[in-house]
């Protein structure tokens, strides 16, 4: 069996009465694509959230190469290497383009306590930034101001952001949602190659970028995982068609 | 005796708790349903204490002195959200305190053009001016013990007023969801202008209230503005609650304090340099039980988290 | 040059040059303005740092502007009395010597500036800005209540301290030993700017949430910000305290907080010149207008309420227009 990178044991959250995620264990094998997916509601942000340390869970834990993250803020998980894109981009949007990378890079190298050294001068953060900036197809872009750029555009700059961070694993939320077709197939293509630099937890809620890029889906439900497997065995998974369809199927 | 002092500086703790409250209620709700933050809000309170003590002044009639600080109050208050503050809502945080920034400069500087720098005096009412005699022989002022009571039937009438009434279920919504309000048919506009009023009638309320102990005089808000703030960072924004819990303590904890240090330091230190240590710790103390409370409860004793 | 660079270079020249211009002139008093609006920039230069790159609205600033006053005023009016600070655990001696009385003003400030982040960082929004309020009339009440210092009345010294090489007295030189201070400052905070930290700070200011995932604590960042803003504030008060020869508990009330913030936003927020620009404008307006009418600060209020509601860049975002993304 190939090495786990990510792996999450039996979290719970819960909010009141509601269990937002119930029992929850799944693994991030080097080198594949692991998608999240399940109806609205079903607690997909909360186990991202728990993962990344932006939710304290109730109990369970969750490991990075075998270290326990328990205790640890969103900032330090960050440095360890989880690597994060979000389902409402969060970009500093009046940087340009590649200051957003460069405060990726910057993060990534730790030293954010220098005060007088011209930031956007300094020959291997901009190299970082910019090498991320080519992979995602942003070079152009480099010098725009971040608001001003398209939908799209800022998807592939939460990807390029994340890729500076040199991560040991990727979290991404729905990075397909509100891209049109042809920026759907672009960033498919992106996560593809990216998978080898890092495996990728995928929460996406476009079903036919799931089947086309995962090597293995988890589907989770009312807050608990009912099934994880290939796509093919997902597909003809009786329970997973009850849990989306609903009654018209019969068990 | 020492106990009777006591009792006596208890009720002083009390009396300016309640004022605090009156001020820090308007404050609280206009956070809370508004997002607003409003440095006027002192000068609410100093127009509700000249327009009592004007009218007292021309008429010799106190509830009308209190009448009209309630009228002047809400008055300026609607006038101010209507021109100005309601173009704040949207605005950021600096936005409001600078604009309200600005109008208490025009408030204050207007009110000394009227009025003069000199301070107005507003006399305690004839039939409250002597001291009452409480069981065990307290003897404590009439008109601190009015002080006290009416300020707690305005919170009980603030408590009745949000949680019983249509207007408080429309505010309490309004905290908790701008949109579904409007999507529910309430004109938003209309209620935030009623809530301000309310807040700036009860400021100036207190103002006259108070201006009858102290004097009346331009700049006699923002100290209690400030006052009312270190409430709300105790209490926790929005909560009526947590204003009043915070206004009690506040209030409770300046007067004693006052009185207790430099009695405590008395018994370890010279006399002088007693009361220098013991008055200038005590000038601190809320400031102490605000940061203490912002370590354990950053959101304050009532705040949602 | 852009817009903006010409503005802010025009801004200088006419700060230094109109009391040049004035000792020519033989018009000390101008002179004397010059230099407060010097003193007032470099306390808003100060609190810039936090506001408008950190994005921290901080109502107590006062609190440091006094307190770098104090360290003024009791150095040297222990100086003055040839009375000792302290003599034990060892000799403390108090000082008429400006760059001694510059160094505690900003040390002294920053310490205050940490204790007062650290707890009100804590929070954030409305209650950072009450809480920074609160603490300022912390510092201020225990100001008047401390009789040791001149309590309400303040302290007075008799003679300026000295700088070694200059003569303060004069009103020229201790212009330009502000103005010096300023334009260094300046140059700091453009360095600030443009760094590592400067980048990070103001991309905490605009998205809390990219700065934590890109493995960076906005706490931290902030607390030093405010940490250095509050020096700066601290050594513009220590200055304004000997170009008064006084210092009283005025310097820490909220309404010094209230105008070193006026001076940022009618120069324009974030700007690195805006409060130079704003200090001078404020400067020139009580000048005027205080002398037109008693009660000027109706018409300071209605000019700021215009430029809060209609004119949100202030002079620079008037001439310049918007920032430009820079990098």
């Amino acid at each position: 069996m190939t090495e786990v990178v990510l792996r999450t044991e039996r979290l719970f959250k819960s909010f009141g009465a509601l269990k937002a995620t119930n029992d929850v264990s799944l693994d991030l094998r080097k080198g594949e694509i692991h998608a999240l997916i399940g109806p609205n509601g079903a607690g997909k942000s909360t186990l991202i959230q728990q993962i990344t340390g932006h939710l304290a869970s109730d109990s369970g834990v969750v490991e990075l190469l075998g270290t326990p993250l328990t205790g640890l803020g969103p900032a330090q998980r960050a440095q360890l290497g989880l690597g994060r894109t979000f389902q409402i981009s969060a970009l500093a949007m009046e940087h340009t383009v590649l200051q957003n990378a460069v405060l990726g890079a910057l993060g990534q190298r730790g030293t954010v306590m220098r005060f007088f050294a011209p930031v956007m001068k300094d020959k291997s953060l901009l190299a970082v930034a910019q090498e991320a900036l080519g992979q995602v197809g942003l070079s152009a872009f480099a010098s725009t101001r971040t608001a001003d750029l398209s939908h799209g555009q800022r998807r592939q700059l939460e990807v390029a952001v994340a890729l500076t961070l040199k991560p040991k694993v990727f979290l991404m939320d729905e990075p397909m949602a509100g891209l049109g077709l042809e920026g759907a197939q672009q960033m498919i293509r992106l996560l593809k190659d990216l998978r080898q630099a890092a495996p990728i937890l995928l929460i996406e809620h476009d079903m036919d970028a799931v089947f086309a890029l995962a090597d293995r889906i988890s589907v989770l439900v009312y807050g608990e995982i009912i099934a994880t497997g290939t796509p093919e065995e997902i597909k003809v998974n009786p329970e997973i068609r009850r849990a989306y369809l609903g009654d018209e199927v019969p068990a | 005796m020492t106990t009777l002092l006591f009792i006596e500086q208890l009720l002083n703790g009390l009396q300016f708790g309640v004022m605090l409250f009156l001020m820090s209620a308007g404050l609280t709700l206009v956070f809370g349903v508004m997002g607003l933050i409003n440095l006027a809000h002192g000068s609410l309170y100093m127009i509700g204490a000249f327009a009592a003590a004007a009218v007292a002044a021309a008429t010799g009639s106190f509830l009308l002195a209190l009448m009209a600080s309630l009228a002047a109050a809400s008055l300026a208050g609607a006038l101010i959200e209507l021109t100005i503050i309601r173009r704040l809502y949207d605005r950021d945080h600096l936005d409001q305190v600078l604009a309200t920034f600005a109008l208490i400069l025009i408030f204050s500087e207007g009110t000394r053009w009227l009025f003069g720098s000199f301070p107005l005096f507003l006399d305690v009412p004839a039939a409250l001016s002597g001291p009452v005699t409480l069981p065990g022989g307290i003897q404590y002022p009439a008109y601190r013990l009015t002080i006290i009571l009416v300020g707690l039937a305005v919170a009980v009438g603030m408590f009745a007023l949000i949680n019983r009434t249509r207007v408080g279920i429309r505010i309490r919504a309004g905290e908790a969801d701008r949109e579904m309000i409007a999507a529910l048919g309430v004109d938003i506009a209309k209620l935030y202008t009623f809530v301000f009023a309310l807040g700036a009638a009860l400021a100036g309320f207190a103002g006259a209230l108070v201006g009858a102990i102290q004097s009346v005089q331009v700049g006699m808000g923002e100290p209690v503005l400030i006052l009312a703030f270190v409430v709300i960072v105790i209490g926790g924004i929005g909560s009526i609650k947590g204003a009043f819990v915070g206004a009690l303590l506040v209030g409770l904890t300046d007067t004693l304090g006052r009185f207790l240090l430099p009695q405590m330091f008395g018994l370890i230190l010279e006399p002088s340099a007693a009361v220098s240590v013991g008055s200038a710790l005590a000038s601190m103390l809320i400031y102490i039980l605000m940061a203490v409370v912002l370590i354990f409860r950053p959101r304050g004793l009532y705040g949602v988290a | 040059m852009t817009r903006e660079s010409w503005t802010n270079f025009a801004a200088l020249a006419v700060l230094a040059g109109v009391p040049l211009w004035a000792y020519v002139a033989d018009e000390p008093f101008i002179i004397t303005l010059a230099t407060r609006a010097a003193i007032f920039a470099l306390a808003g230069v100060g609190l810039n740092l936090a506001l408008g790159l950190g994005g921290l609205v901080s109502l107590g600033h006062a609190a440091f502007f006094g307190i770098g006053g104090y360290a003024m005023g009791i150095l040297a009016s222990h100086a003055q009395a040839y009375a000792p600070m302290a003599e034990w655990p060892f000799l403390i001696e108090g000082t008429k010597s400006m760059p001694v009385i510059w160094l505690v003003a900003v040390i002294a400030s920053a310490l205050a500036a940490l204790a007062i982040g650290a707890l009100s960082l804590r929070t954030s929004g409305v209650y950072f800005i009450m809480i920074t309020l609160a603490f300022g009339q912390m510092i201020y009440y225990f100001a008047i209540s401390w009789p040791a210092y001149g309590g309400e009345d303040g302290l007075s010294i008799y003679v300026r301290n000295g700088f070694p090489g200059l003569n303060t007295l004069d009103p020229i030189q201790f212009f330009g030993l502000c103005f010096v201070i300023l334009c260094g400052v300046l140059v700091l905070m453009r360095a600030v700017q443009n760094s590592a930290f400067g980048l990070a700070l103001s991309a905490a200011r605009q998205n809390e949430t990219r700065v934590l995932s890109v493995g960076m604590m906005p706490y931290r960042l902030r607390l030093v910000a405010f940490v250095i803003s509050g020096a700066i504030t601290g050594l513009a008060g220590a200055l304004f305290a000997d170009l008064n020869r006084f210092v009283s508990p005025t310097m820490l009330s909220w309404q010094m907080s209230g105008e070193i913030m006026i001076f940022i936003i009618i120069g324009g927020v974030g700007r690195l010149f805006g409060p130079v620009i704003g200090a001078m404008v404020f400067i020139l307006l009580e000048h005027t207008l205080g002398g037109l009418s008693e009660f000027w600060h109706v018409y300071l209020g209605a000019l700021l309420l215009g430029i809060v509601l209609f004119a949100k860049g202030g002079v620079i975002g008037a001439i310049a227009g918007r920032e430009k993304a820079h990098d």
